[in-house]
């Protein structure tokens, strides 16, 4: 029992990554109908975001304190971050211990601006393309944003660390009799998660711009038609998209050291995620990203890996064959959405 | 000659020419002097250009054909690679049951994939192609290299070893061999100041170029081929005149499988091993980008992306900082330190930023590659003066 639901926490830490990068995926699908490789990419841009971040509050000021001396004997240099310096010590300490949280802050914005700049600047030229090119434009883009990061960052992953609160940690089924001790963070990031997806799914559904949105998704032209500027409020859901993905790589970033490779590691596997939910489908990308993630986890159990060994490797991949071919659509797939 | 139409006989020759004068075409600066280093006629290199040309046409057979993207080839090439190598840890170094296993092999491999994958069509296919590609090389490097079955030497690669059985080999070398003709062996002539060296590696895989490049302009001449070109025109019309497309597809997947398995079998021939790093979708990806780079559904576009790819990949990656410096020296100290810290970003380990912006470029501006902009140079050169010809020039460009 604890062992089962051990897996079950494990999986969905990872299955919260897959579902929200597979919500702006499918979210871009649906709207503008264009397949973005990039989007791996987008995650991988919010998680440096927040490195971005960090390297800024931890900015020092060096003050030569001649009244102690280094080993070496000279007059011992002090570093002071910026931010203690303004904000007082216990505040400028507070800021950088939470600065992951605080990247998102940091993060939406930018994220929204980067993926507003890249449908205007790229995408929407290619809409009337085959879907081929859009493919292959945004793998091209992927391989940009990755090589920029690369040049700036080095190859080598970051290391950052959750606010010291919420390290550590949780004794969660101590009230049920059961023994499972769980990192802290990783509740946080299912939380989030759930939230994130909670409001996206909000948005659309109370908002009257929402409701637009949707309409748009259902029949672009009609809406056209009736004197509504469609092009602009999908414009508006591929920031969104790309927020999302920027927001779900920034908090993933104390689970996972980031590096510049996690788009095309992430990549494939969130759209392995929306083919299995069901291209379109925003509540399928969302399913299946959780439900892949804990199969993933299951399957990393040392009793799964002895009987078939490096079964945690292929077992989505090898799901994902077997949903398409005997449930085309995927998932929660609708009818007539990608479909020749 | 080969019964093939007169243009098409020509592009053979020409290929033929600069394949197997290579060595001296890509030697033009003599060894010593400051430009040697843009040298490519050395023969790692060479096989390099000429391997992956096999692989590119092969992917054009399935892409450039009927427009299924596949993002899943390079698995082929590393079954390919695998089985060639198993054929020297059993038989012996002779490289000829290697080819045979290793196309069949991949061959096999493809008729699998391509039956299921090709249930779907579209952005589907892809995805899928994808998802069988990861799969393979998880399974290479994880799966099938467990203690009780090592089928692929998981993360240290396949590899001949002193005390692997080699049942044929006798007193063969212990060497890549052509019946006693080992691959590495090398002749070098010297003309003043150049140094040209013939390798018989090189010639070997040349020959595989030109035999492969040979059996796609007969593909893409068949009837078959105006299928696999009708299927990408126009997929639900020919359903609707009752023709069922899915043998053409899969036949024509499985060809660009075997492509693949035979340059997995060069590959493993030039140097017996095999990774399951070639299996990794971005290995994929790379021949995608050769294909697009040069001209997808054009006959000599993939091989000229290879070419133009893995040179310009040996190239940057030489460049270095102070090789930079050394060009803009006449500059001022300011400019030339400028310049040397943006061009810095694209050469060298930034490489690969530059292979994707120039990708982005292509694809944006110049779908065709650049066979279509070399065809659009020339109808803009030759236009003004007489447009008749022009005519006639771009028609037979595009039926290359």
């Amino acid at each position: 029992m604890d062992a089962i639901l051990l897996q079950i926490l494990n999986g969905i830490d990872k299955g919260s990554a897959y579902a929200l990068i597979a919500l702006g995926l499918t979210l871009v699908f649906g709207t503008l109908g264009v397949v973005n490789f990039a989007h791996g990419a987008l995650f991988m841009l919010g998680a440096f975001c927040a490195v971005t971040l960090q390297k800024f509050l931890t900015l020092s000021k060096i003050t030569i304190d001649p009244t102690r001396l280094d080993f070496l004997g000279k007059p011992a240099k002090i570093k002071t971050p910026y931010v203690e310096a303004w904000f007082g010590e216990a505040a400028g300490q507070a800021i950088i211990n939470w600065s992951v949280p605080l990247a998102i802050l940091f993060a939406i914005p930018v994220m929204f601006l980067v993926g507003v700049i890249m449908e205007r600047g790229l995408i929407r030229h290619f809409y009337k393309r085959p879907h081929a090119d859009q493919i292959l434009v945004t793998f091209g883009l992927a391989i940009v944003l990755q090589e920029i990061i690369k040049a700036i960052y080095g190859a080598n992953p970051i290391q950052m660390s959750a606010p010291d609160e919420l390290q550590g940690v949780a004794n969660m089924g101590a009230a049920l009799g059961l023994k499972l001790s769980y990192p802290i963070w990783r509740i946080v990031y299912f939380c989030f998660a759930v939230v994130i997806i909670g409001s996206v799914f909000a948005f659309l559904k109370f908002t009257t711009f929402g409701m637009v949105v949707r309409a748009g998704m259902a029949d672009r032209e009609t809406v056209g038609l009736l004197g509504i500027d469609i092009d602009r409020r999908f414009t508006f859901m591929f920031g969104v998209a790309a927020a999302v993905a920027g927001v779900a790589g920034v908090m993933y970033t104390p689970i996972n050291p980031p590096n510049y490779h996690w788009g095309m590691d992430f990549l494939v596997i969130s759209f392995v995620v929306v083919v299995v939910g069901g291209m379109g489908s925003l509540g399928g990308a969302v399913l299946a990203g959780f439900m892949l993630g804990v199969l993933e986890a299951f399957a990393s159990t040392t009793w799964a890996t002895t009987t078939i060994p490096g079964i945690n490797q292929i077992v989505i991949y090898l799901v994902a064959i077997i949903i398409l071919l005997t449930l085309p659509r995927g998932l929660l797939g609708r009818k007539g959405v990608m479909e020749e | 000659m080969f019964t093939l139409a007169k243009n098409d006989k020509l592009l053979l020759v020409i290929v033929a020419f600069f394949t197997l004068l290579a060595p001296i075409i890509l030697n033009p600066f003599p060894t010593e002097s400051a430009m040697a280093q843009f040298n490519a006629g050395y023969p790692d290199l060479m096989q390099r250009f000429v391997i992956f040309g096999i692989f590119a046409v092969g992917f054009n057979i399935l892409f450039g054909l009927t427009g299924y993207l596949s993002f899943g080839h390079a698995a082929f090439l590393g079954v390919g690679s695998y089985a060639a190598v198993w054929m020297f840890k059993l038989l012996s170094y002779n490289i000829v049951p290697a080819m045979i296993l290793s196309v069949v092999i991949a061959g096999i491999f493809a008729l699998i994939m391509g039956f299921i994958c090709l249930r779907r069509s579209g952005i589907y296919f892809s995805i899928l192609t994808l998802a069988f590609a990861q799969m393979s090389f998880a399974i290479a490097y994880s799966v099938l290299s467990n203690p009780s079955f090592n089928l692929t030497n998981g993360e240290t690669g396949l590899q001949v070893y002193n005390d692997d059985p080699q049942y044929l080999k006798g007193d063969g070398p212990s060497t890549t061999h052509l019946f006693g003709l080992e691959m590495r062996e090398t002749f070098t002539l010297d003309i003043g100041a150049w140094a040209f060296q013939f390798n018989v590696g090189y010639y070997i895989c040349a020959i595989f170029l030109l035999v492969a490049f040979y059996i796609a302009i007969r593909i893409f001449r068949s009837p078959f081929g105006l299928m696999l070109k009708a299927i990408k025109t126009n997929q639900t019309r020919l359903n609707y005149t009752g023709l069922n497309s899915k043998p053409y597809t899969l036949f024509a997947f499985v060809i660009s499988g075997m492509y693949a398995g035979l340059a997995g079998g060069l590959l493993a021939s030039m140097d017996p091993l095999a990774g399951a790093e070639r299996m990794q979708w971005t290995a994929s990806g790379e021949v995608v980008l050769m294909t697009i780079l040069g001209g997808a559904g054009t006959l000599v576009g993939p091989i000229l992306g290879a070419g133009f790819i893995k040179y310009f990949e040996n190239i940057f990656s030489k460049i270095n900082d102070s090789v930079l410096h050394s060009w803009f020296s006449l500059l001022p100290d300011g400019l030339e330190n400028a310049i040397v810290w943006v061009l810095h970003f694209f050469v060298g380990k930034g490489w690969h930023l530059t292979l994707g912006l120039l990708f982005m470029l292509v694809v944006i501006f110049l779908p065709g590659g650049l066979v279509d902009g070399g065809t659009r140079i020339y109808n803009w050169v030759r236009k003004p003066r007489n447009p008749e010809p022009a005519e006639e020039g771009a028609q037979a460009s595009t039926d290359q």
